[in-house]
């Protein structure tokens, strides 16, 4: 039955908005930690290390999100034997996703920091972890908190994919929503609406962000 | 129960592949043109316009780069009609493909107009060259060449982000997939399929651009 738009849908569509939040924080935590591991394979000493992280960067990065989160909806209820939801399904599509881009992201930090710090760090007897964890990475932390949060956004917008595996996040109740009021416009205006107020204060603050921690360097 | 894969049933649908591979070559190839058509023309207006100019230029960066592509293509193709604007799915695909990559490019190509120093602008006007002529080659051409790596690499994304066009059924490679699925209930292995065609457009396309940059850029 078709009812008007009003503003309870706009209250719904905020409540899915929980959701688009929630698999963005599961994402960055899954995708942070995959992208930790391949920044440092990335720098490693070691070659073969060094190009594994870079294959594992260009491999996920030349394929479209849309192709992984299918591959993952479908794939994972034949290579691990279960059913699985669509939450598992974007859980792990949107790691390895975003393990890349943060991955390549924390590699350029890591880089960033100047070769002689990692000299003179070698040359104290640290090993490479020790030298990662006391002089490389506090230091890197710093040109990394802008970038991170300008891919924050970047996710934030991805979520939206989810939508087609059936999981509903801000953009599929917008299409639910579109399917009982047959308000196309109205309400794909207001879904971009709230995507915008999500994602333009951390655009904003990535870049004030930049601009204060360039300033301090 | 162990599954058995099969991608001889994918493999016959080969001639429905290439030409999904086709329409998202055509949609990446228009998006790039006009994209770059936007980015230099809304970058060119955005450090060198009047304010007039500047204000709406900095609204339709920012609200197309913080909104999702999906929701920009949703409110083209099922928004507009209501608004009595219809557009098929490919043109309605194209044009949200080009807004969206536009102004990406319009930030990219803005920075490398920025890094080109006042004095050769004066340089080149000095030398009696017209507004138009300095901006194309004093500005333009140098500039692009900074941001060549940023730009290329926004390409590539803008190439694997055209299969959300499927969404709204515009016949591309992501599409195609679909159709072959519901044809032979094969979903793990065309969509195994479609990644790797994916991968391997992403590596050419990367290749194509490091081998454009060698002969563009070569003899400077």
């Amino acid at each position: 039955m078709i009812r008007e738009f009003s503003l309870v849908d706009i209250y719904y569509l905020l409540l899915a908005a929980r959701w688009t939040l929630a698999l963005t924080g599961l994402a960055f935590l899954g995708g942070g930690l995959v992208g930790l591991l391949i920044a440092v394979l990335r720098v490693s000493p070691v070659a073969p290390l060094r190009a594994l992280g870079a294959g594992y960067i260009s491999i996920v990065q030349g394929i479209p999100l849309l192709a992984w989160l299918f591959v993952f909806f479908f794939g994972l209820p034949i290579l691990a034997g279960v059913r699985v939801s669509p939450w598992i399904a974007a859980m792990v599509a949107f790691s390895i996703y975003a393990g890349a881009f943060l991955g390549d992201i924390w590699r350029g930090c890591l880089q960033a920091i100047p070769r002689q710090q990692w000299e003179a760090s070698a040359s104290l007897g640290l090993s490479f972890a020790d030298q990662l964890r006391y002089i490389i990475v506090p230091q890197a932390v710093r040109v990394a908190i802008p970038p991170t949060v300008g891919f924050l956004v970047q996710l934030i917008k991805n979520t939206s994919l989810a939508a087609v595996i059936g999981f509903v996040e801000l953009t599929r109740e917008g299409q639910l929503t579109n399917s009982t009021t047959y308000r196309p416009f109205t309400v794909y205006i207001v879904v971009a609406a709230i995507y915008f107020a999500m994602c333009f204060p951390l655009t904003q603050w990535s870049r004030s962000l930049e601009r204060t921690l360039r300033v301090s360097r | 129960m162990r599954y058995a894969f099969n991608f001889r049933d994918i493999w016959a649908q080969w001639p429905a592949i290439a030409e999904g591979i086709g329409v998202t070559l055509m949609l990446t190839a228009v998006t790039m043109l006009a994209g770059l058509a936007i980015g230099a023309l809304g970058a060119a207006g955005r450090v060198y316009g009047r304010s007039w100019l500047r204000t709406p230029l900095a609204a339709y960066v920012e609200v197309v780069r913080n909104t999702p592509l999906l929701v920009q293509l949703f409110i083209i193709f099922f928004g507009l009609p209501s608004l009595g604007v219809r557009l098929d799915a490919v043109t309605a695909a194209l044009i949200a493909l080009s807004v969206n990559l536009g102004a990406y490019t319009t930030e990219i190509i803005r920075a490398g107009l920025e890094a080109v120093p006042r004095s050769q602008i004066e340089a080149g006007y000095s030398l009696g060259l017209s507004g138009v002529q300095v901006f194309r080659h004093v500005v333009l051409s140098p500039a692009i060449r900074i941001v060549y790596p940023a730009l290329t690499s926004q390409f590539v994304l803008m190439m694997l982000a055209t299969s959300i066009v499927s969404q709204i059924s515009a016949p591309d490679l992501f599409h195609i997939a679909s159709i072959i699925q519901s044809r032979t209930f094969r979903d793990f292995e065309i969509y195994t399929v479609i990644a790797m065609v994916y991968l391997a457009l992403a590596l050419i396309l990367k290749l194509l651009f490091a081998a454009t940059a060698q002969i563009a850029f070569a003899r400077r």
